[in-house]
């Protein structure tokens, strides 16, 4: 286990150090020269060469990726370009927020995708069946800002039942985490049917009903913890895209969060920001990743043994 | 705005001259009649950037700036019409190379200290100095020292003296008109060094000015507070006890706060989807503010391109461009344009009719250019709603000439750099990155814009324009910094536009006017909502009875 855990970091650090490569590349071959952008519009030449050279843009590619490396191994992110502010905390101030929206986001999604997927799986092929399939389906498929404006619009600007934007209170947090559960909802509740499909057509709960346990005891303790695998590793996945991917609901009810913050700063090109937003995200996919490994071998002790 | 326009040129004449006292009265008696009071919330979609004066240069944190710091010169509310500020009093010399200021007495940062002659020499130096890395170094190009200081062979601006406790005194290495202006401007804002050295490199986060408000509280992320400033000098401003700004505000959902009232200003305007119904509601007389601003919105024929290089070309694309018809595209929120200069500014020619929509005429002089069966070209745009669609109506026009452009729609930064580069873009829409005057001077429309400094590698001429004899006439007008030639200043500047439109680099294609929606409760008069100079005036609004 302990082995596992230390080549999982290993691994989980050369990934991140790959993260840093490529987008440092990719930040710095993008046509735009953020000294420009920042000297604005009535700058001498000598105005934008001093700003590059204050930013050390003036310095070779590799030399540039090296001093950003030492300094990120200090744990410092570098200062913002537009800002002109450390990095660090911009994100720090935001991390809250976007934690707090995944986890809920993620339970609701969990909650919704298990129940629906469950009653899918029972009533296979039933009409139930069909209707949960077929709301997934349009869950999984329409757009974020959609679901979030009629929510906000129904829910909050009409009935005023909760706050349309902002952050702070639990009313506040209701809406975005509902639309982000009740989208990603539909891909749980697809994995929870065929998963338990899979499950409810094998040996043991076909014992288990010639027993005579009862059909709920069936599903819920001998069927589900086996199907529950499928489940962990999305929940891992869905870790590293909340960190970074609900950008549109941040948006829509202005929720403080770290997508806002990398929205912003490509419009801006402010390379420290998004190198910084970029390697927080990939280290949330790395690690969501690496729990899931983790609690798998908990739920199915076959792995364990594996 | 030609009252505007005609009393703005008189003042500037009159202002060296009148009391400074007077006109300050002058300028703030009708405020003192506003109501007191209130706690208004503001929304933006973006983040403050900063609120570092020697750094601050978009147009959220403009206005902000302006109420959080003073500067020795200032404007009066909603006009472009220059006042003392800090400064009580000043006097230019007649060569104009000098120009000395008496501060006014008792004014005080917000940490309690007096402001001294040597704040000013310092604010100027720390937003000239190469380390500061701001963006408005170059405003200050007028001052002596300021090429050794800005290479880093001084280590200040020699031509900033403090010779009393209440004098500071400008010596200039070349009359700049403009000057007063550039006191005025954000950069020029007056900070306590003890305060900037305090805050380590964070100044932009916890700035201490002597402005008409005082930052209380930031989250970042969410919102920032604003509290009046009690010990302002001018009593009786601001009218408001504090102003919220909150971000992340997506402008759909910030109008729809505003119509239940939780909101007062929208910052971002009316999204254009909201417009027309917003515009019909009832109410929109109360919600809609909507001004004039020093804005011209213009294609950019790239001189050193072929066929631009012919002139030809450059005024028969003048002819082709229905106006009319992209106005329709902002939902009318523009004027069509016919010159660079808005009409807004001091300068602007109105008598001057411009290249009138004629696709005959068009097509006939392309003909005489020997480009009888048109040609083919790009076009670059940036990539925010409603460019691409400007864009695309540009491009229906020219087609109808026999011209093919071929669109790039690309992110504003990706434009601006093509357009920096020689040779690279050949027409740009300037949709999104569009000139809006750092002051109401017409020489701001021209140096980096159109003049031969701008066309340069980064630089912002994107015709790569250069007329040496139009420049020459332009560092002559930028010359005659006696105020009492002012109107004759202005002349010159009005001549240098007609002229660069003889020329034709550009096709001005119209003036964009600012819409912004404020709460019913939300008292004063449009331009200063949209005011020319500092877009929302924190210290004049106010909330009625």
């Amino acid at each position: 286990m302990a082995l596992l855990l230390a080549r999982r970091l290993l691994q989980a650090a050369l990934i991140l150090l790959g993260v840093a490569a490529i987008t440092f590349v990719l930040l710095y071959a993008l046509p735009a020269d953020p000294a420009v952008l920042l000297a604005g519009r009535n700058a001498t030449p000598q105005t934008v060469a001093n700003i590059r050279h204050q930013l050390g843009l003036d310095l070779p590619l590799p030399v540039q990726f090296w001093n950003y490396i030492v300094h990120l191994l200090q744990g410092d992110l570098g200062r913002s370009f537009n800002q002109k502010t450390a990095v660090a905390p911009l994100i720090l101030a935001r991390l809250p927020a976007t934690l707090t929206l995944m986890a809920a986001g993620i339970a609701i999604e969990v909650m919704i995708g298990l129940t629906l997927g469950v009653i899918a799986a029972v009533r296979r092929d039933g009409a139930i069946d069909r209707l949960v399939m077929t709301l997934s389906f349009v869950g999984v498929s329409t757009p974020q800002f959609l679901v979030a404006l009629l929510l906000l619009y129904v829910f909050a600007a009409t009935l005023g039942w909760f706050p349309m934007s902002g952050y702070g209170t639990p009313a506040h947090l209701v809406l975005p985490a509902v639309t982000l559960g009740i989208l990603g909802a539909g891909w749980y509740a697809r994995i929870v049917r065929s998963a338990m499909i899979d499950v409810l057509g094998q040996d043991y709960v076909r014992t288990a009903h010639a027993k005579g346990v009862p059909a709920a005891r069936v599903v819920l303790r001998h069927a589900l913890p086996n199907a529950l695998l499928p489940v962990i590793a999305m929940i891992g996945i869905d870790i590293g895209q909340f960190m970074s991917g609900a950008v549109v609901v941040e948006a829509v009810f202005g929720w403080p969060g770290i997508g806002q913050l990398a929205w912003q700063a490509i419009q801006q090109v402010d390379i420290p920001i998004i190198m910084g937003v970029t390697l927080v995200s990939a280290l949330a996919i790395v690690l969501g990743n690496l729990l899931a490994d983790l609690i798998a071998p908990f739920i199915d002790p076959r792995i364990r043994a594996g | 705005m030609l009252k505007t326009l005609l009393r703005s040129t008189a003042l500037a004449a009159a202002i060296a001259f009148a009391p400074a006292a007077a006109l300050t009265l002058a300028a703030t008696a009708p405020a003192m009649a506003q109501a007191q009071g209130g706690d208004i919330v503001v929304t933006y979609k973006d983040d403050i950037a900063t609120l570092d004066p020697a750094i601050g240069y978009d147009w959220q944190n403009w206005s902000i700036i302006k109420s959080l710091f003073s500067r020795l010169m200032d404007y009066t509310p909603g006009t472009p019409d220059l006042v003392p500020s800090l400064a009580e009093s000043f006097t230019v010399s007649p060569d104009g190379l000098t120009y000395t200021f008496k501060l006014r007495k008792g004014v005080k940062f917000s940490n309690g200290r007096e402001v001294v002659p040597a704040d000013v020499k310092y604010s100027i130096e720390r937003a000239v100095d190469p380390k500061t890395q701001g963006p408005g170094a170059g405003f200050f190009g007028a001052i002596a020292g300021f090429d050794d200081f800005s290479a880093g062979k001084a280590t200040g601006l020699s031509g900033i003296e403090t010779p009393d406790t209440e004098t500071v005194v400008f010596k200039l290495s070349r009359p700049d008109a403009t000057f007063l202006h550039v006191l005025a401007i954000n950069f020029a804002s007056v900070v306590p060094k003890e305060a900037v050295e305090a805050a380590a490199g964070d100044f932009g986060k916890k700035p201490v000015g002597s402005g008409t408000f005082v930052l209380k509280d930031w989250v970042i992320g969410q919102k920032l507070v604003f509290a009046r400033n009690p010990d302002y000098f001018v009593k009786g401003v601001p009218h408001i006890d504090s102003f919220t700004i909150e971000i992340g505000q997506e402008p759909l959902v910030a109008l729809l706060r505003l119509q239940k009232g939780e909101v007062d200003i929208a910052g971002d305007g009316i999204p254009p989807a909201k417009f027309l119904e917003i515009s019909k509601s009832p109410d929109a007389k109360d919600l809609i503010v909507d001004g004039q601003q020093l804005h011209t919105g213009y294609v950019t024929l790239n001189t050193k391109i072929k066929p631009f290089d012919n002139v030809k070309v450059r005024q028969a694309l003048n002819m082709a461009i229905n106006k009319d018809r992209l106005v329709r595209i902002v939902n009318g929120r523009a004027t069509p344009a016919n010159q660079p200069l808005p009409p807004a500014m001091p300068g602007y020619d109105t008598a001057y009719k411009g290249y009138a929509y004629d696709v005959a005429k068009a097509k006939a002089l392309l003909k005489e250019a020997g480009y009888a069966d048109g040609f083919s070209t790009v076009l670059y745009s940036t990539n925010t709603d409603p460019q691409p669609r400007i864009a695309q109506a540009i491009q229906q026009d020219l087609a109808a000439v026999g011209v093919k452009a071929e669109i790039k729609a690309l992110a504003q930064s990706n434009v601006i750099a093509a357009g920096g580069t020689e040779g690279e873009a050949p027409m740009i829409w300037s949709g999104g990155m569009a000139w809006i005057a750092d002051f109401p001077d017409p020489s701001n429309f021209y140096g980096p814009i159109l003049g031969c400094a701008g066309a340069v590698q980064g630089g912002w001429n994107w015709s790569w324009y250069c007329n040496e004899d139009l420049q020459k006439r332009a560092v002559a007008a930028d010359s005659m910094s006696d105020p009492a030639k002012s109107a004759e200043r202005i002349e010159a500047w009005k001549k240098v536009f007609v002229d660069v439109m003889a020329d034709a680099p550009w096709i001005p294609v119209f003036n964009e006017r600012r819409v912004v929606a404020k709460s019913k409760r939300m008292g004063g008069e449009p331009n200063i909502y949209v005011d020319p100079t500092r877009v929302i005036n924190y210290d004049a609004i106010f909330v009625k009875n």
